[in-house]
């Protein structure tokens, strides 16, 4: 038997945006509340409890187009140029913001300020540009053969409006329920109000996205079984859990806020997550590019791609094991002396 | 296609990755420098090796901070502004890239946390191995980009399917290309030179001021002993370097030299206004004979000049021409400045009682930087006007895109990083100028010390 190589690279590539979500989206969601902390003092609590991971939850956004470029070049070279802007704009936004866990420690008064301001408009203009990534994605790509072909705005709609403020939403709740994970006092008072309202938002939010998305593509509402005036259970109930999936997240982050407990309402903000993304992907798969290019005219060379296999077969588990390891190290609630500065 | 999209594009390219380099050079060497005054540390138990260290991990942790957000941009520039060249190169350099990512970034990034933040975490054995792990991190993403560089200069191991897509043939060709090695030594020894300057720029600054105190006589003197065997040897490597490029890429080394023709007994021009219009140079101040001595070691050699190319396919001499002399010419001071150092520790009572050497010192102190980008300078440039050496044109390697949207990122870019360029510069100044002995007072015990004084940390 051989391998389907571009299948486990798909899965692969997957997996690696999916890690960047889940890690990234709570210290993006750490900068979108960053405006609402109570006190400066606050604020340092709240970077000093992402600062030592930061840079690692990031390296998954490099992996996902780095590994992309390695393993689907024709998605890459499709892809990036459809969403110039912004990729562009989430690039400059996340610098902006990456700098600030250094720069908000060395300045004085008005650099602290700008720099907490950069942090905050950083990351809230980096989630922006990645819903509307995201939302452009599931519009669909403008192509001629394998090259992109559409014009420079094609992914600003309100569809991918719409997507981009829902996953500011879904990141604030990725944001909120870290924070009462590894805080405590006024602070994880506060940040489970935060995890209310963004809960809330989130559910609201998430409902509209999956309704609009129905009617964004005519192939994503058959893929889910409708087809216009009609729907097909058959094709429905078996998709099912996968709505259910993100029901029951939900419902775990509204009883981990009301029981008051720790880490539960992250993990129930993190099956929100999975069920979002799973969802998805069964519209487009197997396209990786939507809607005229799979994932198998994208993959790169056998040879390259087996290449890669091996490296990622013999590094990807040591990756996984020094990043379990750094969470550990730092695990339990943030202090005063977290910093080296 | 849009030929104003391709000079941005290029532009764009050029800036953001001149940018980017900036900050490897330098924390290359910082990285390894750092585990060595750790490991120091923990043998001699000489605090003023821990003083040093903490003071430079936190000029480490800014300059790290800085390219790692200049490099994602990179990896994604590659796709929003050469489409193309991702769809042909992949195949061949697309596991190179991969495997940075796997083998460097993610080691580099993880241990940065706990080098900075698990003082007090980790013991002290656990602690220097997260050190010298980012030290060996930054090599191996050197090692990788390396080696994708040198193979889009020389490329081999590779054959062109009939459709024109690329195929890898033999991987091992692939990655060790025949110009790589030199390549690497070449660019991880001006990384420590680079670090070695600015060391001894802040030493040399501090004792100006202060006197001589211990950690920057120390310091100093182990910046002395970098120049004194790195950058002589860096000579050596890179005219080995030289040599390759002459061999594999005449139109670069005839460009570096402003040779036009083709002749014996090349004159050596010290300084060269090269016009290609006129397919000279307006004016030339030179050394009869000595350009082919040096270029292929014998004034009988016949040396390649641009003439020998078609006019498609010659790089720009002007930029090449003089990038390569500030970056000899930098380097050549370099080598004086450990010779002179060497001789001050050697025959006087130490380097730091010589205030001419001090602020000579001080002046070297961004060298390194304008060396390296210069060579880089040299190397992409002169590789023009192919992206992939003989196999993709640049022009042909953008990507569909407007000049309208790359306007504006390129402005968006310039913008930024004259912000977080001028404020980075100015905080490590600003660092440098406090000095160590202002270092993090509240970390006094050795790692892992429950009993280390002090709550204050970051949130102060």
């Amino acid at each position: 038997m051989t391998l389907d190589l571009p299948l486990v690279w798909a899965g692969i590539i997957a997996v690696a945006v999916l890690m960047y979500v889940l890690l990234d989206g709570f210290d993006l969601g750490i900068g979108i509340l960053f405006p609402f902390a109570a006190s400066p003092a606050e604020r340092d609590v709240m970077m000093d409890s992402i600062a030592p991971v930061w840079d690692g939850n990031e390296t998954w956004l490099v992996l996902g187009g780095g590994g992309l470029f390695a393993a689907f070049p024709f998605a890459y070279a499709a892809l990036m140029p459809a969403m110039y802007l912004p990729i562009i704009l989430m690039l400059l936004a996340l610098i902006l913001r990456g700098v600030a866990f250094e720069f908000r420690h060395h300045g004085r008064a008005r650099g602290k300020a700008f720099w907490t301001a950069a942090f905050a408009g950083g990351s809230i203009a980096a989630t922006l540009a990645q819903g509307l990534v995201l939302g452009g994605f599931i519009q669909g790509v403008k192509l001629d053969g394998k090259g992109f072909a559409g014009g420079p705005f094609d992914w600003l709609t309100p569809y991918s409006l719409l997507v981009a403020v829902g996953l500011l939403a879904g990141y604030t709740l990725l944001g909120s329920t870290y924070l009462i994970w590894r805080t405590e006092g006024d602070l994880q008072v506060r940040a489970r109000r935060w995890g209310w309202i963004a809960a809330a938002a989130t559910a609201a939010l998430l409902a509209v996205v999956s309704l609009a998305t129905l009617f964004v593509h005519p192939r994503i509402a058959i893929r889910w079984g409708f087809d216009g005036d009609s729907f097909n259970l058959a094709t429905l109930l078996p998709l099912l859990p996968i709505p259910l999936l993100g029901l029951a997240g939900l419902g775990i982050v509204v009883w981990g806020l009301r029981q008051a407990h720790h880490a539960t309402s992250l993990i129930g903000s993190y099956l929100v997550f999975l069920s979002g993304y799973i969802g998805l992907a069964i519209g487009f798969f197997p396209n990786i590019v939507p809607y005229d290019l799979d994932f198998r005219a994208a993959a790169n060379a056998d040879n390259a791609l087996s290449l890669m296999l091996v490296g990622v077969g013999i590094l990807l588990p040591a990756i996984l094991g020094y990043t379990v390891w750094v969470y550990w190290l730092f695990r339990g609630k943030v202090g005063g002396d977290a910093g080296y500065h | 296609m849009d030929f104003d999209a391709l000079i941005l594009s290029r532009l764009q390219f050029a800036f953001t990755i001149a940018f980017h380099i900036i900050f490897p050079s330098f924390t290359i060497g910082l990285a390894s420098f750092l585990a060595v005054l750790e490991g120091l540390w923990l043998v001699t138990k000489n605090e003023a090796f821990k003083t040093l260290y903490l003071f430079w991990v936190k000029i480490f942790a800014i300059s790290f901070g800085m390219g790692v957000v200049s490099g994602v941009v990179l990896s994604y520039q590659l796709g929003t502004n050469w489409s193309v060249f991702s769809a042909v190169a992949a195949p061949v350099i697309g596991p190179l890239l991969a495997f940075e990512v796997l083998t460097a970034f993610f080691l580099e990034a993880s241990f940065l946390g706990v080098m900075l933040f698990g003082w007090k975490k980790v013991g002290p054995g656990l602690h220097f191995t997260s050190t010298a792990l980012v030290a060996v991190g930054t090599l191996i993403s050197a090692f990788w980009i390396i080696s994708a560089n040198s193979w889009m200069q020389h490329p081999t191991g590779f054959t062109t399917l009939p459709d024109g897509t690329l195929r890898a043939v033999d991987w091992m060709k692939v990655i060790f290309s025949p110009t790589f090695p030199e390549r690497l030594a070449h660019m991880v020894l001006a990384a420590y030179l680079t670090t070695a300057l600015v060391v001894g720029a802040a030493s040399a600054w501090r004792i100006l001021r202060r006197g001589p105190d211990e950690e920057p006589c120390l310091a100093l003197r182990m910046a002395i002993g970098m120049f004194a065997i790195v950058a002589p040897l860096q000579l050596f490597v890179g005219d080995l370097s030289g040599k390759e490029v002459m061999r594999v890429q005449p139109a670069k080394l005839a460009a570096i030299e402003a040779f036009w023709e083709t002749r014996t007994e090349q004159p050596f021009h010290i300084a060269a206004w090269p016009d290609r219009a006129t397919e000279g140079n307006r004016f030339e101040i030179s050394i009869p004979k000595l350009g082919s001595l040096i270029t292929a070691g014998s004034t009988k050699a016949e040396v390649k000049g641009l003439k020998a190319f078609a006019p498609q396919d010659r790089p720009p001499v002007f930029i090449v021409f003089w990038a390569f002399r500030v970056m000899v010419g930098l380097g050549v001071l370099m080598i004086g400045l450990g010779a002179w150092g060497a001789w001050l520790l050697w025959r006087t009572k130490g380097p730091e009682y010589n205030r001419a050497f001090l602020w000579a010192a001080v002046a070297m102190g961004p060298a390194g930087f304008v060396a390296v980008i210069s060579g880089w300078v040299v190397a992409e440039v002169g590789r023009q006007p192919y992206v992939i050496y003989g196999v993709l044109r640049t022009a042909d390697a953008v990507s569909p895109v407007g000049a309208g949207q790359v306007s504006a990122s390129l402005l968006g870019f310039m913008a930024v990083y004259a912000v977080i360029f001028s404020v980075g510069v100015l905080y490590i100044l600003r660092l440098i100028a406090a000095g160590p002995d202002a270092a993090t007072p509240e970390l006094d015990g050795p790692p892992g010390n429950p009993l280390a004084a002090g709550t204050k940390g970051a949130a102060s």
